[in-house]
């Protein structure tokens, strides 16, 4: 069982770069930062090892990605402040040039990440080293069909130390996924794709993600797996939880103060 | 010459384990030596180019030299994306290999044929295109891109080197014949077309040919530019559209270099009359047959 008070504790610190990134910039996509949050703190801080790989196929949530990568030591803090700015290597998405560690691939159009992390996993088999590739996607990824044929690949190569971990947050790009381009049965769809699949009932809580990823764990040898971690956009924000407005807009003085006081009372 | 590209891939993997070979469930009669002798680094990835290429990405950020082998436009257009940003931008030791470029995919039809490739790949970044002109010209051209750490196109056609043709030593420019009264330079197997058209128009006009290798085309070999200088006339042959190809690029190099000259366009034509034939019906619909490029160089000569 993960230790919930130093993960919560580490997760309002960077709720609070976050959030004061987005405002610094005045940047949208922040929905889609918090909704992924949790899930990257507890790969960044409890789950992968040093050696572990980490693809972020939803390269919109940039932001939570650069906060775990300068909280964990993984990029320098001072990093940050070159956020959006012009000559910055920290734009709204991952950078394409690998000269931040802990970005092995710059992501932004969607269904690219998980055939990246099936190839870096699969390099295992050649090289003898052991690491385990984890990969967040969205439902927008689980669009594309690329997203399918990596998935197809995977299974039929049984790439067992590919961990991919859905952020489904009900929302894409212009409405609910649901009435979008409906994924359900999405549990179903990636068990008969031959992934093993685990369902985290809340993928913005830790004790939640620390069930499913022990339970994954457990799961027979030979397969890749799936983590389908049912979350919230925005989450943690009330004024910003499951609104698809939050994946564009950026915050107002209010609205950015209003935030930060919520963050920091989920601390208390 | 995808047979001579499976022998020297063959050669190389013997020797490097960094190599990995990805097809994209194509290579009948032609790939079965690499499938039994690369072992476990032999991956038939099944009709799925964009994951073909983009897991490629992924396994030469490991270290790996990986190719993805296809026919052209399957290799070329269906994962353009994936090329663009997993392959160039990141700069990866990837090479996309197509077999059939221009219309060498003849009577299978316009989806199997691919015209616009070069346009397309050169323009992405970090990417080189090598173009092999004959069979013969294919190991060494292999050896040169496999050498290069960084995203390639290899696009293979097919075409015997004619006997009375010596192969000059290796360059991403070569001169084949020598000449006075015009300059010819093509890319490709339908420099062999060339060839025959010169033996057509007979002695009395006389060319220098050269074979373009490599695109994007960066500089002018001081070859290549005296001879533009002295005969004032050239003739650009490829088998590819001519938006962003070689004629497009080697005038604008001419230009620059201020060699003013009478310029003639041999180039793939598409589709001009929406019927389809073999890759011959198509070079000749295009200005691309023997006869139609004797007649163009004939033309240029008496201007």
């Amino acid at each position: 069982m993960p230790d919930i008070a130093r993960l919560r504790k580490i997760k309002t610190d960077c709720v609070k770069t976050l959030l004061g990134l987005h405002k610094m910039a005045n940047a949208g996509h922040i929905g889609a930062s918090l909704s992924c949050l949790d899930i990257l703190v507890y790969l960044f801080f409890e789950r992968m090892k040093p050696e572990d790989k980490f693809i972020l196929s939803k390269g919109h949530g940039a932001v939570a990605l650069y906060t775990v990568l300068a909280k964990s030591g993984r990029m320098p803090e001072s990093e940050l402040l070159s956020f959006y700015k012009d000559g910055t290597l920290l734009a709204a998405h991952p950078p394409c040039n690998r000269r931040i560690e802990g970005v092995s691939f710059g992501t932004g159009s969607l269904g690219h990440g998980l055939s990246l992390a099936a190839g870096m996993a699969l390099s295992n088999r050649f090289s003898g080293k052991k690491f385990n590739v984890y990969c967040v996607l969205s439902e927008g990824d689980c669009n594309e069909g690329s997203t399918w044929e990596a998935a197809l690949f995977a299974a039929h190569q049984k790439i067992s130390n590919l961990i991919v971990i859905i952020d489904n947050n009900g929302l894409q790009g212009f409405g609910k996924s649901q009435d979008v381009l409906g994924l359900e049965p999405f549990a179903q769809k990636w068990r008969s794709f031959n992934f093993d699949v685990v369902e985290a009932a809340d993928g913005n809580d830790f004790k939640s993600l620390g069930k499913s990823f022990d339970e994954a764990g457990k799961t027979g040898a030979g397969k890749p797996k799936c983590i389908i971690a049912r979350t919230v956009k925005g989450s943690g924000v009330s004024f910003m939880e499951n609104k698809m407005e939050w994946h564009y807009l950026p915050m107002s003085e209010d609205q950015y103060e209003k935030a930060v006081d919520e963050s920091g009372a989920t601390d208390a | 010459m995808r047979k001579e590209f499976s022998k020297s891939i063959e050669k190389l993997a013997a020797s490097d384990p960094g190599i990995i070979f990805l097809t994209g469930d194509l290579g009948f009669m032609a790939l079965e030596n690499l499938q039994e002798t690369m072992g476990d680094r032999f991956i038939n990835a099944g009709v799925s180019e964009q994951n073909m290429v983009t897991l490629a990405a992924g396994l030469s950020s490991q270290g790996y030299k990986v190719l993805c082998y296809s026919i052209a436009p399957f290799a070329v257009f269906r994962p353009a994306e994936q090329i663009r940003l997993d392959v160039c931008l990141h700069d990866m030791d990837v090479k996309i290999v197509g077999n059939g470029g221009g219309y060498g995919y003849g009577i299978m039809g316009p989806t199997h044929h691919a015209i616009e490739d070069i346009a397309m790949l050169s323009s992405f970044q970090n990417m080189r295109c090598y173009i092999p002109f004959c069979n013969e010209d294919v190991d060494g051209i292999v050896n040169v891109m496999m050498k290069r750490k960084g995203p390639s196109y290899l696009r293979l056609g097919f075409g015997v080197k004619p006997e009375n043709l010596d192969l000059p030593e290796y360059a991403s420019v070569r001169k084949l014949r020598s000449g006075r009264k015009i300059t010819v330079v093509g890319m490709g197997p339908v420099v062999l077309n060339v060839l025959k058209a010169l033996e057509m128009c007979g002695a009395k006009i006389s060319a220098d040919l050269f074979v373009v290798s490599e695109m994007p085309l960066a500089g002018l070999p001081p070859i290549l530019l005296e001879s533009v200088k002295r005969t004032g006339k050239v003739l650009v042959v490829e088998e590819h559209v001519g938006r962003g190809g070689l004629g497009e690029n080697l005038s604008l190099l001419l230009l620059k270099n201020s060699a003013g000259c009478k310029l003639a366009h041999s180039k793939a034509a598409g589709y001009p009359n929406d019927l389809y034939g073999s890759q011959a019906y198509h070079q000749k619909m295009s200005g691309l047959d023997p006869e139609s490029i004797c007649e163009t160089i004939k033309e240029l000569s008496d201007e």
